[in-house]
């Protein structure tokens, strides 16, 4: 058999984003042994790429928020099927995971008095994302990372996990993957171990995720046996770039329209006027006037209706387009520039705020945002749906197997709003680590099993076994990203749905014959074949828990059933994998909330 | 459809060479689109790094006709198409495979730096105080992506490979950003004159040139550094305060 280099560790974290850099920081802290896996080289994590801010009630900028607005908004924008234990504890904890950051070395925007800066984002009442003009995720990755490196963790950059070792009782012990480089095994015994991978993006063919999203950690929990819940719920971003082609999909930041940044369509519409809401026509603003002076800080106005929650702006610009009023490439117009008619050095102002927005247009697609107009669309962005989690410890519902981050479920429910998820991944990233760390105290380690090795890496150099005659990886994966991208997108139908089951049961019987030739080192095509197994599960987790969800609600549109139903507000959609190795489906009950929250929510209306 | 070709280094370690291929390109192709084409239609085994695809993360650094430059942010049409383009990995460091190269001795470095050491908390809340015009400074080397192309660049790295003895243009960044702090309290400028080798800068301003992000490395981090140096080492009023002081 194929040899390995073994390490042992108490606490294994796979993904080096900011959960993953945080559980591990915080299991190192408890004195655990760390391992942190690091699927690209380490601070190139989808973190990086986060743009808007983190959200977090300091109330340095609006002294009227508190926590309590925070769990009511992110509860209001997740349609009321978050874990509201998870909602409750991001936005009591935020606040100290941001000043924390502080402490480590992060260097936020500041307010007059010389404070940390928040800035107003869609569903959020109150200005309340701390950011770095629009590079926050940058700021938050390489803190993190820079106070990683000296916490005693061992990373393992350009490593990916090919599964989980189990103890037969249901138990992980550890994982099996490869280092890029030279393509080499690597084997890690650990008494407990952190899912922090984030998300399932290249599961679509318009997507501002990286080659790394793959929903790794969906489908290794998936295959150890955990419950996956809330798979339904993908979030759309309203703002990618369409045009050229090759930047298809870039995210376009939030930002833009907290700053001011206005939606139109091709007769110059203001169209999000048109269609705000029920549940938030007291907090929208109901003329263009009240909405400027919203985002200039004017505290007694309401938002422009180009801040209510990604999912419902998103399937207005769909609305736009499909009813032939986009622009000429397929999107509509996003307009920062206008704001000269109101500011003075707007020009300036604009390339101050959102300075990387600035230099990607300006660069990628010769345009300059501070004089025209911007085209954009949806793409595919964040998934709420990931593995099923105890609120409080992050353990999901395999024993020393937790997760942290997107490829965690809970805290967004049926939409995460903007900024939430920098914060989510502080919060339950370091929550993670601690239990993590605490788990691997009390547990003794198990010796992984040489059956399963092998097993393992039979599997993984199955595609050089096969040669490369066959088939090749890349043509799956782009089929496989046009299935999703038009059978399972924004607006979605039963019929539609069970046409994409049929065709990823011919994806997969594809890749199961897919070879490549050559040698291991840095073998993309090699790495590529073995990513397809992972996002064949989600997309297949993603299409049957669409199916099963009749209604509307978030991040999930049903064409066949377009409104909301009280009874589905009752239930997430599981999936988790029978002992034949089929998909099951099924509905879990959400638990009450307490008396307390339900006021909470109740004055916050 | 028009097509064009590249020039791409094929080889793993040391060893490898040249090759030739054509592809198709089209409105607002950048470099690392035509490499994934390339990829996808004929070799499958072309190994390159690259995650954002938007200048924010700074993984698909290369060597692009001879310059240092971001794959993902080099369009097309800023380049003569008539004639191949050559695109190869960053040559500094050791070659791996291909494109990709081992840009470890960067991490390395890093862990040699003194890390963050804040003052006191200024508030009882736990919270400090600072000016936005104390941070704008500290925010520009922040933007440092960490593609490395400064260090690719740089000739004591690139040309003399005094990798020991100097830190390089990204750590200098990093160490100004540390020193330039308003909260940091520890002291780096011993190491950045004796370990860090400050010294073997000569400010050619080659790092400031390639930087994607228009860091001023060399005008804003470098010289400021050296100047505090200077000023800690070989002044002769502060040389004769720390004799008296013992501190040196």
């Amino acid at each position: 058999m194929a040899g390995y280099t073994r390490y042992d560790y108490d606490v294994l974290v796979i993904g080096a984003g900011g959960a993953g850099l945080r559980a591990a920081i915080e299991a190192s802290a408890a004195g655990a042994k760390v391992g942190l896996i690091c699927k690209s080289l380490l601070g190139k994590a989808h973190t990086v790429m986060a743009e808007g801010g983190i959200a977090a009630a300091l109330a340095n900028v609006d002294d009227r928020d508190n926590w309590k607005v925070h769990f009511s908004d992110t509860m209001r924008g997740g349609q009321y099927v978050n874990n509201w234990r998870m909602a409750e504890l991001h936005a009591k904890e935020a606040p100290a995971r941001v000043r924390e950051l502080e402490a480590w070395g992060a260097v936020f925007d500041r307010t007059p008095d010389g404070r940390i800066l928040q800035r107003n984002f869609g569903g959020h009442r109150y200005p309340r994302l701390a950011h770095v003009g629009d590079r926050t995720g940058l700021e938050l990755i390489r803190t993190l990372q820079d106070h990683a490196i000296h916490s005693g963790a061992t990373v393992h950059m350009e490593c990916t996990i090919v599964d989980l070792l189990s103890d037969g009782n249901g138990r992980v012990i550890g994982a099996f993957g490869y280092e890029r480089e030279r393509g080499r095994f690597l084997l890690f015994s650990a008494k407990a171990v952190v899912l922090a991978t984030g998300g399932i993006g290249r599961a679509y063919r318009i997507t501002s995720n990286s080659w790394e999203g793959t929903g790794d950690g969906h489908a290794l929990a998936y295959r150890a046996g955990a419950d996956l819940i809330d798979m339904e719920f993908v979030q759309f971003h309203p703002t990618g770039m369409v045009w050229p082609p090759s930047v298809q999909g870039i995210l376009v930041t939030e930002g833009v329209r907290g700053e001011g940044g206005v939606l139109r369509n091709s007769n110059g519409e203001r169209f999000m006027f048109g269609d705000i809401p029920a549940n938030y026509r007291n907090q929208t603003a109901d003329n263009e006037e009240e909405g400027w002076r919203y985002t200039q800080g004017d505290k007694t106005a309401r938002r422009p209706p180009e801040l209510l929650t990604r999912d419902h702006v998103a399937r207005c610009i769909v609305r736009e387009i499909k009813e032939g009023r986009g622009s000429p490439h397929g999107g509509v117009f996003l307009d920062i520039s206008w704001i000269k008619a109101k500011l003075p050095n707007a020009e300036e102002h604009i390339r101050r705020k959102l300075p990387s927005m600035y230099h990607q247009f300006k660069q990628l697609a010769d345009i300059d945002i501070t004089k025209e107009p911007m085209e954009i669309g949806p793409t595919t962005h964040y998934i709420m749906g990931g593995v099923h989690v105890n609120a409080e410890t992050q353990m999901s519902s395999v024993e020393g197997l937790f997760a942290a981050g997107e490829c965690a479920s809970g805290i967004n429910g049926a939409n995460r709003l903007g900024g939430n998820s920098l914060s989510d991944i502080v919060v339950f990233g370091k929550r993670a680590g601690e239990y993590a760390a605490i788990y691997a105290k009390e547990h003794t380690p198990v010796e992984p099993s040489e059956a399963q090795i092998e097993t393992f890496s039979r599997e993984a150099l199955a595609p050089f076994d096969r040669g490369g005659d066959g088939e090749g990886p890349y043509k799956v994966m782009h089929d496989l990203q046009s299935t999703m991208q038009d059978l399972v997108g924004i607006v979605r139908k039963d019929s539609e749905m069970r046409e994409a089951l049929t065709r990823l049961g011919e994806l997969n019987a594809r890749a199961a014959k897919v070879g490549v030739a050559g040698h291991r080192e840095y073998h993309m095509g090699w790495h590529t074949a073995l990513d397809l197994r992972n996002l064949l599960t989600v997309s297949e987790a993603v299409a049957r828990s669409a199916i099963e969800r009749t209604e509307s609600r978030g991040g999930h549109f049903r064409d066949d059933f377009p409104s909301q139903a009280a009874e589905w507000g009752k239930v997430n959609v599981q999936t988790s994998r029978a002992s034949d190795g089929t998909m099951k489906v099924s509905r879990l009950p959400i638990p009450e909330m307490p008396a307390e929250l339900k006021q909470v929510v109740e004055e916050m209306k | 459809m028009p097509s064009a070709t590249f020039r791409i280094w094929r080889g793993v370690g040391a060893e490898g060479g040249f090759q030739d291929y054509r592809t198709d390109v089209s409105e607002g192709m950048v470099v690392l689109d035509a490499v994934h084409r390339i990829q996808a239609e004929s070799a499958p085994d072309l190994a390159c790094r690259w995650n954002c695809k938007a200048g924010k993360c700074g993984s698909c650094s290369a060597e692009i006709n001879g310059k240092p430059r971001l794959m993902c942010m080099t369009r097309l049409n800023q380049l003569k198409l008539d004639e191949p383009v050559t695109v190869e990995p960053m040559r500094a460091f050791p070659p791996i495979r291909d494109l990709v190269s081992d840009v470890s001795w960067n991490f390395r470095v890093k862990m040699g730096i003194k890390p963050f050491a804040p003052r006191k908390p200024d508030a009882p809340d736990g919270t400090w105080r600072m000016a936005q015009h104390d941070i704008d400074r500290v925010q520009e080397f922040r933007k440092c992506i960490e593609c490395f192309l400064c260090q690719d660049v740089c000739h004591v790295i690139r040309d003399h490979q005094l990798t020991d003895a100097f830190i390089g243009p990204r750590f200098l960044t990093f160490a100004a950003a540390l020193e330039m702090h308003p909260l940091d309290t520890a002291d780096r400028i011993p190491e950045l004159r004796h370990e860090h080798g400050i010294g073997y800068c000569n400010i050619t301003k080659c790092c400031t040139n390639v930087c994607p992000e228009e860091i001023k490395i060399t005008d804003n981090a470098i010289i400021p550094l050296k100047e505090r140096t200077v000023d800690r080492f070989y002044d002769p009023v502060t040389r004769l305060l720390r004799m008296f002081s013992g501190k040196g």
